[in-house]
C-alpha cells in the first residue's frame, strides 16, 4: 500500500479499485446469465445441429455450395499454410477434389490427405421456427389461457380478501387480535404438506379434482404473507385521515375503499404482482390437483410434460422454456420498482 | 419485530358505543381469513395428524382401518427411506444454504458498494433469473450443464484444459459429488429476493460506524466481520429461518429433473419429494400425512433451535425485541 501511494494519487486509487470491482461485477454477471445465452443460442439451432460433432455455439447450419447442379458440403481445408472454405466435389480415400465457391471457373483443385479429418464449414443460420414449433407443440395457447385464466382469478381473490383482513388488524381494536396475528404469521411459515392431504381428500370427495376450484377458492380467504405485507403498510397511513373522513360521516367500508386503499396503491400493487407471479409459476399445486387432466394443464406442467417428450430436441425444450419466460420478464421489466420495493417490505419491516 | 401496534397496550377493552363497534367491525373485516384459518388450516392440520393413525389409500378408502402407530414406527423405525431422505435435505441443506447466502451477501456487498458503477441496471440484472418461472430454469440449467453438449463442459474442456466432456468428464447430474452444487447452483437463479433482502439491511448500517472505523485503520475485511455482519444479522437470520423451511419442502427442481427417481443413487430422494411420492403417487395418504408431520416437526424444532440460538449472534440495534 505505502509504494503504491507513492505513484498514485487518492482519487488515481479510487479509479482503479472503481474499475476493478465493477469489472469483478461484470464477469458474475457474465457467468451468471451464461445460461441464458445458451437457452437463446440453443432455441436457434436446427435440429442436424444439436448432435453434430464440431458444431459451433451459435446457432448455425453446414455451408452447402451447388456446382454444375449438384450441392456440396464445404470443408476448411488448408492449402498453402492458409485456411481455406472449399466445397468437396469428389471424396477419395487419401486424396479428394475441392471446388473454390468464392471461385468456381478455377475448376477442380486437388487435394492430398483425408477429408474425414476436416472440419466442415458452418454459416450463421438461427431457425426462429424453432419458436413456432415448440408453440405448436406445447399447444401453448391453450396452456397459456389456463395459467392466465388461474392467475387473474386467485390474485383477485387474494388482493380483495387480503387487503380486508390486513385493514381489520390495521385500525380496529378487538379482543385476541395480537393472538390472532401471531397465527397469521404462524401461517407464513408453517409447511403446506402438513394439511395438503385432509385438504386433498376433502376436494377429492367433493368431486372437485380435476377442475382449477381446489387453487383458486381457497385464495378467496386471506392469506398470510400478503395480509402481513399490507398491514405493515396500512399501519404507515395517517390515521388522522381516516378520522377526518368519519367525522365528515363515511363508513366503515368507506373509509376503507376510498382513504386506505388509494393512499395504499404500492401496496396492493407489489401483492397483486407477488401474487400473479406466484400463480404463474406454480407447479406443485396443479400437478397435484389437476393431475391425468392435461387439458387444464398450465405452463409450468405443460413445460415439465414436454420435457419427458422431447428429451433429445434441446433446441426445441430452450425455446419453450423462453416462450414461458418471456411474459414474467416483460412485466418485471415494467413493473421492476414497484416489485422490488415490495421485497424489501417483507424482508426489511420484521 | 414489530408485531404489535402500539394502540394494542394501551386497550383492547375499551367498553360502550365505541368498543362494542371495533369489535364488530373489526371482526367483519377479518372474516376471510378467519373462515379460512379454520378451513384450510387448522382443521386439516389436525384431521393429517388423524390421517396419521389410519391406514387410508385413496385407491381404495373402504379399506381405512384405525391403525394406531404403526404409520409413525413404519416411518421411524422400519422403513430406511424416510432417514435417508432426511439425511439427504440436511447434506443439501449444510452446502445450499451458505453457498446460497453467501452468494446473496457477496452480490449485495456489490450493489452497495460506491465503487461499483451501473448499481441500478445491475441489480436489475441479477434479479431478472428470479423472474423465470422455476420450471423453465430446471430446463435451461439443464441444457448448459449437459455433460456432452452443454456451454459448461465445453468451456471447461476448450478454454480450462480441464477434461469435461465425455465418460470421465464432469457429469453435474450423475455424481454423487457434484449434484449438490448443480441443484445450489440452479437454485442461485432465484437469489434476487435474498439478494435485495440483504442489500436493504445493508443500506440500513449507519455509515458513521464504517467512517469511525476507518480513523482506526480497519480495512474491508474487519469492517464486514465487525460491522457489517452484525449490523445486518437480523437479516441474515430472516433469510436463514426462511432457507431452512424451504429447504424442508424442497421439491420443484429434482422433481423436474429426474421425476423423483432419486437419481444419482438416491441423492435426490429429498423429504419433500419422498412426501409427494408416498401422498401422490402410490396415494398411501396415511403413511403420507405422517410423512408431513414429521417434515412439520421437524421444520418445528429447526426453527426453535434457530429462534433459541437468535440471542447469541443476532443483533437488534434497537434492543431485545
Amino acid at each position: 500500500m505505502a509504494s503504491q501511494q507513492q505513484f498514485l494519487s487518492g482519487k488515481q486509487v479510487q479509479l482503479l479499485r472503481s474499475i476493478g470491482l465493477t469489472l469483478f461485477t461484470l464477469v458474475i454477471l457474465t457467468i451468471f446469465l451464461l445460461p441464458l445465452a445458451y437457452g437463446v443460442m440453443t432455441a436457434l439451432k436446427t435440429d442436424s445441429q444439436l448432435g453434430a460433432i464440431g458444431a459451433p455455439w451459435y446457432p448455425a447450419s453446414p455451408v452447402i455450395f451447388e456446382y454444375e447442379g449438384k450441392e456440396y458440403d464445404v470443408y476448411q481445408v488448408e492449402i498453402d499454410g492458409s485456411m481455406q472454405n472449399l466445397a468437396l466435389v469428389k471424396k477419395g480415400r487419401e486424396a479428394s477434389e475441392f471446388v473454390d465457391p468464392a471461385n468456381p471457373e478455377a475448376g477442380i483443385i486437388p487435394w492430398e490427405g483425408r477429408w474425414r479429418q476436416l472440419e466442415q464449414a458452418w454459416v450463421f443460420d438461427p431457425v426462429w421456427e424453432n419458436f413456432i414449433t415448440a408453440w405448436n407443440t406445447i399447444d401453448f395457447p391453450r396452456l397459456l389461457g389456463n395459467t392466465v385464466f388461474y392467475a387473474v382469478l386467485s390474485t383477485i381473490g387474494a388482493v380483495s380478501s387480503a387487503s380486508l383482513v390486513a385493514y381489520g388488524f390495521a385500525r380496529y381494536d378487538f379482543p385476541g387480535r395480537n393472538s390472532l396475528f401471531m397465527l397469521v404469521m404462524a401461517t407464513i411459515i408453517l409447511p403446506p404438506s402438513v394439511t395438503l392431504i385432509p385438504t386433498y381428500a376433502f376436494f377429492h370427495n367433493i368431486g372437485w379434482v380435476g377442475t382449477w376450484w381446489p387453487l383458486i377458492v381457497p385464495q378467496f380467504f386471506a392469506n398470510g404473507y400478503n395480509v402481513f405485507l399490507l398491514r405493515q403498510f396500512f399501519l404507515g397511513i395517517p390515521r388522522a385521515l381516516d378520522e377526518a373522513a368519519m367525522i365528515d360521516g363515511a363508513g366503515h367500508f368507506r373509509i376503507f375503499w376510498s382513504i386506505i386503499l388509494p393512499q395504499a396503491r404500492p401496496a396492493l400493487l407489489a401483492v397483486t404482482l407477488f401474487h400473479f407471479f406466484f400463480a404463474w409459476n406454480d407447479f406443485f399445486g396443479p400437478l397435484i390437483y389437476l393431475a391425468g387432466n392435461p387439458d387444464s394443464y398450465p405452463i409450468t406442467v405443460g413445460l415439465d410434460g414436454f420435457k419427458g417428450l422431447y428429451e433429445q430436441m434441446d433446441n426445441l425444450i430452450q425455446a419453450a422454456s423462453l416462450t414461458a419466460a418471456l411474459i414474467p420478464l416483460l412485466v418485471f421489466f415494467f413493473a421492476q420498482r414497484v416489485f422490488m420495493q415490495g421485497v424489501v417490505i417483507t424482508g426489511v419491516e420484521k | 419485530m414489530t408485531f404489535f401496534t402500539p394502540s394494542a397496550r394501551q386497550s383492547s377493552r375499551r367498553s360502550g358505543r365505541i368498543g362494542r363497534e371495533q369489535r364488530r367491525w373489526g371482526y367483519l373485516f377479518l372474516t376471510p381469513w378467519l373462515i379460512g384459518i379454520v378451513l384450510f388450516y387448522l382443521v386439516p392440520f389436525v384431521a393429517s395428524f388423524w390421517f396419521s393413525l389410519v391406514d387410508f389409500n385413496l385407491a381404495n378408502p373402504e379399506d381405512t382401518h384405525y391403525v394406531g402407530f404403526a404409520n409413525w414406527k413404519r416411518a421411524l423405525f422400519e422403513d430406511p427411506n424416510v432417514y435417508e431422505s432426511f439425511g439427504v435435505t440436511f447434506t443439501f441443506a449444510a452446502i445450499s444454504l451458505p453457498l446460497g447466502m453467501g452468494f446473496a451477501l457477496m452480490l449485495a456487498l456489490l450493489l452497495n458498494s460506491k465503487s461499483v458503477r451501473g448499481k441500478a441496471l445491475l441489480r436489475t440484472l441479477f434479479y431478472m433469473p428470479t423472474m423465470i418461472p422455476l420450471v423453465a430454469a430446471v430446463l435451461i440449467w439443464g441444457g448448459v450443464l449437459n455433460e456432452q453438449t452443454g456451454w459448461v463442459n465445453i468451456l471447461l474442456e476448450n478454454v480450462f484444459g480441464i477434461q469435461a466432456l465425455g465418460v470421465n468428464g464432469v457429469r453435474w447430474f450423475a455424481s454423487t459429488r457434484l449434484i449438490y452444487f448443480t441443484l445450489t447452483f440452479i437454485g442461485l437463479w432465484g437469489v434476487g429476493n435474498t439478494m435485495l433482502i440483504t442489500l436493504a439491511g445493508l443500506q440500513s448500517v449507519p455509515t458513521d460506524l464504517y467512517e469511525a472505523s476507518e480513523l482506526d485503520g480497519a480495512g474491508f475485511w474487519q469492517q464486514l466481520v465487525h460491522i457489517t455482519l452484525p449490523m445486518i444479522s437480523p437479516v441474515l437470520f430472516y433469510n436463514l429461518v426462511l432457507g431452512v423451511i424451504g429447504l424442508m419442502q424442497y421439491f420443484l427442481i429434482p422433481w423436474v429433473l429426474n421425476g423423483g427417481s432419486g437419481f444419482p443413487d438416491g441423492r435426490t430422494n429429498f423429504a419433500g419429494v419422498y412426501f409427494f411420492l408416498q401422498s401422490f403417487k402410490f396415494f398411501n395418504m396415511g403413511y403420507g400425512s405422517t410423512i408431513a408431520w414429521l417434515i412439520f416437526l421437524v421444520a418445528l424444532l429447526l426453527t426453535l433451535v434457530l429462534f433459541g440460538s437468535a440471542r447469541y449472534w443476532v443483533y437488534y440495534a434497537g434492543g431485545e425485541n
